[in-house]
């Protein structure tokens, strides 16, 4: 018996929904960094999930996911150093307490 | 290796899931972040796990590797630099949490009820045999060696423009 592919979808939409609540409501940048990585890892379990199920060169999904892997990796070195830029400078991770922009 | 899991997989498959998806909750919920970046080494974990059950093994280790690995070593390690956060005076929540879960799950619903009434083109179990590593090299190297290289200059760049951003100006 194989586990249809609606499954794995719904299982990744509610992930996706769950991380962009996280980006809504969290104040620390680094738990929003966090819940963008949630939505990548769903959007990985679909790529893969379509290229089993779908695809007609079944490989395609997962050098995509690969490539997303990468790409998340990236995201999160410059956005961490990011972060620990602006926390020397204003010594906070808050994002309504950075306002030096504003005038 | 045989294309369909046992009943016990998926039972296993589906417990999995569950534990993954009540792990991101804990996610994007839990006020100690350092605990938020734990689960969601959880949550990694178990999407490697769907990999294996989609029989994307190489996948499966990529993911172990590198996210559990590497992402979450760096998140604990930001988490750790940039600490006061564990005070419970100071809200971890920004004030829009119920408008913000109106929202997300009305767009999960929706999401839900359009992937469940999609007729997606499924091709018949056992038309194309599970992809191997060989395979993933092969397309890698060959069709999509022009993104490879590209990831790979991206990768590079990012990587020097973190030590740029985050060293210390002398």
């Amino acid at each position: 018996m194989e586990i249809p592919l609606q499954h794995y979808l719904v299982f990744a939409a509610v992930l996706f929904s769950i991380g962009a609540f996280g980006i809504l409501t969290r104040r620390n940048i680094i738990g929003i960094l966090i819940s963008i990585e949630l939505i990548l890892n769903a959007v990985n379990i679909n790529l893969v999930a379509f290229s089993k199920y779908t695809s007609i060169s079944p490989e395609t999904g997962q050098i995509f996911a690969i490539f997303i892997i990468t790409m998340a990796a990236a995201a999160v070195a410059v956005g961490l150093a990011i972060v620990i830029s602006i926390y020397r400078v204003s010594k906070t991770v808050f994002t309504d307490e950075m306002d030096l922009l504003k005038w | 290796m045989n294309a369909d899991l046992s009943l016990f997989g998926n039972i296993a498959v589906y417990a999995i899931m569950g534990v993954s998806v009540i792990a991101a909750i804990g996610v994007v919920t839990l006020r100690n972040l350092f605990h938020a970046a734990l689960t969601l080494a959880m949550v990694l974990l178990g999407t490697a796990a769907v990999f294996i059950s989609l029989q994307a093994e190489f996948l499966a280790m990529v993911q172990i590797l590198i996210y559990v690995g590497a992402v979450m070593t760096l998140i604990i390690f930001a988490v750790m630099l940039t600490s006061r956060l564990t005070d419970e005076s100071i809200p971890q929540q920004n004030k829009q949490g119920f408008p913000a879960f109106l929202v997300v799950s009305l767009l999960g619903a929706v999401l839900i009820f359009i992937l469940l009434q999609a007729p997606w083109p499924i091709h018949a179990p056992g038309v194309h045999s599970p992809v191997s590593v060989t395979d993933l090299a092969k397309a890698m190297l060959g069709n999509y060696v022009f993104p490879f290289e590209v990831i790979s200059v991206i990768l590079i760049a990012a990587l020097i423009g973190a030590v740029t951003i985050a060293k210390k100006d002398s």
